[in-house]
């Protein structure tokens, strides 16, 4: 089609961003943490990092082969997964199982429902869960420095004191690309100056999630206690990066603001009522679960259209 | 005997419960986490399928038709006791693993499908072998399942360890849990059912067909279990109609 002399009725698209400029802005914004991520664990970061993109990829490239669709594989979607995933794992975990959570968020996550823009749940994120579930061991077995070491969020569930400073910066144990919260904001900033996400659904699972903890956390109003939960875990990488992923969070502007709540109350329970120290990834999965009803109700009413008095009329 | 021999068939292949009719799916995902189980639970059900139909065969032009649910289920529900006490007293630790589902075997749907499809219509040679058929072809599934759930999962079959696991500094066969707790269930299950209208489809398409999806095709409604299908509810409501004329 041509750019210049396009006769169609409207509404016109003027813009020229597609899918694989949105991704690669998200490829983009991921790398800082990347880059620290290597820098605090170590080559084996980067294999793995490589590994799982190199599983995410060749899963989609060989189904479309054999299912006969088309290829997709330029829209970089597989990429971005490919990277999310591997920023989700410990980089102690031996290859093949996360090669095996490649192929699982492209192919049963993903592909099985319709490809990019069907999924019903992060395909990143369904894969953590997945490699969680079976490969519990390894999964959640952190090292940093040569020692096995417990999370900052393992130890503030314990009880124990944690430098927010050293949080803030990444010098923790915890997944390839969690650990730094100052890596991760850069990329928030890029995402968000470039138009890309915007602050509804981070700003208010966080908000949520930190007026969650100020009541039920037990530690009263602790500044060191609330900084701690912001930084640990998952939550900063999941909050920009994941529960804003197109595909899965809802397009009312409304619904966003309700997707983030529901995200930040979940997140909540799960770590501080929870057996376990992090709760981000099945909060977010289970807020995807939840996008069709929240879209449903939070439709925007057009303009000059009134509502109609009592539910009586359809 | 021609006869005998298409109901097996029919059950066991042509109109297999567990991959082709879908009946049965709360036992079929709950206990299959070893093939130990979902074999104990398969046969559970064929004893009761068979031993149903035998009755509800010798009593169908006894039970009044108004009230023959209720009759069916008073049946069924007396042989699952027998069945549940007798695994009880004999197999204690398949007991302890089947739990609630022995005594559910009373609602499982492809019991009361074939007593209201088949047995309550036909003599009673062609409907225990009925019931024998859909029996084994609930057994052949559940198994099937528990096969593949236990060696993904444990890298065992029926309790023998065949993947040997790894172990400290030893290479070997990491179990992916999750295939024994219940999503595994439904990855199995869509990955066989798949797999099966795979075969169906090469069969079809080399022009031997094995089987149509149900008997609708045939013209076969009276053995058909599909309650909600739409021909025989044609059938039925000009039956009605002509009743009613």
């Amino acid at each position: 089609m041509s750019d210049l002399l396009n006769v169609t009725s409207s509404p016109h698209v003027r813009d020229k961003v597609d899918t694989q400029k949105v991704m690669a802005l998200v490829i983009i914004s991921l790398l800082p943490a990347s880059i620290f991520g290597i820098y605090n664990f170590g080559v084996k970061a980067l294999v793995l990092i490589l590994v799982t993109i190199g599983s995410c990829v060749a899963s989609e490239w060989i189904y479309e082969r054999i299912v006969h669709k088309k290829n997709t594989i330029n829209d970089l979607s597989a990429v971005v997964t490919g990277l999310l995933l591997a920023l989700n794992l410990p980089h102690t975990l031996p290859w093949w199982q996360a090669v095996l959570g490649g192929v699982f968020a492209i192919i049963v996550v993903k592909m099985l429902f319709g490809g990019l823009g069907q999924n019903f749940m992060n395909p990143a994120l369904g894969a953590r869960c997945f490699l969680l579930i079976s490969f519990t061991g390894s999964m959640t077995s952190f090292t940093y420095d040569g020692t096995t070491g417990a999370t900052p969020l393992a130890l503030l569930k314990a009880g124990e004191h944690v430098d927010t400073m050293k949080m803030l910066l990444g010098t923790t144990a915890g997944t390839i690309g969690e650990t730094s919260v100052i890596a991760l904001l850069i990329g928030a900033i890029i995402l968000i100056l470039f138009g890309v996400i915007d602050l509804r659904i981070p700003g208010s699972y966080i908000l949520t999630f930190a007026v969650f903890v100020l009541l039920f956390g037990g530690h009263g109003f602790d500044m060191n206690y609330l900084v701690a939960q912001l930084c640990g875990g998952g939550l900063m990488l999941g909050a920009f990066f994941m529960a804003t992923d197109y595909v899965t969070s809802p397009i009312t502007p409304m619904g966003k603001i309700v997707f983030g709540i529901i995200l930040g109350i979940l997140t909540g329970i799960f770590r501080i009522f929870g057996a376990s120290a992090e709760g981000v990834s099945y909060a977010i999965i289970f807020g995807n679960l939840l996008v069709p009803l929240i879209e449903r109700v939070t439709i925007p009413r057009a303009f000059g259209i009134v509502k109609e008095k009592g539910g009586e009329k359809q | 005997m021609n006869k005998i021999v298409e109901r097996l068939q029919n059950g066991i292949i042509k109109e297999n419960p567990t991959f082709v009719l879908m009946l049965g799916m709360c036992p079929t995902l709950a206990v299959t986490t070893s093939a130990m189980n979902g074999l104990g639970m398969g046969l559970s059900t064929t004893v009761v399928l068979v031993m149903s139909n035998l009755l509800i065969s010798l009593l169908r032009n006894i039970i009044p038709d108004r009230v023959r649910v209720p009759a069916f289920i008073v049946i069924v529900a007396s042989f699952v006791t027998i069945v549940q006490f007798l695994v009880q007293g004999f197999i204690p630790s398949l007991y302890a693993s089947l739990g609630i589902y022995i005594p559910l075997i009373v609602v499982n749907c492809i019991i009361l499908g074939r007593a209201e499809s088949y047995a309550s219509k036909n003599p009673v040679v062609p409907s225990i072998f009925d019931g024998l058929g859909m029996g084994l072809g609930f057994t052949l599934g559940l198994t099937l399942i528990g096969i593949v759930r236990e060696i993904l999962g444990a890298g065992q079959i029926f309790g023998a360890q065949v993947l040997p696991l790894a172990d400290a500094g030893k290479a070997g066969y990491t179990p992916i849990t999750i295939f024994v707790l219940a999503p595994g269930a439904f990855f199995v299950l869509a990955a066989l059912v798949a797999l099966m209208n795979v075969i169906r489809a090469k069969a079809d398409a080399k022009g031997k067909t094995i089987a149509p999806a149900t008997g609708c095709f045939a013209g076969d409604c009276e053995s058909c279990s599909m309650g909600s299908c739409s021909g025989k509810s044609s059938v039925k409501a000009d039956s009605v109609a002509k009743e009613e004329e």
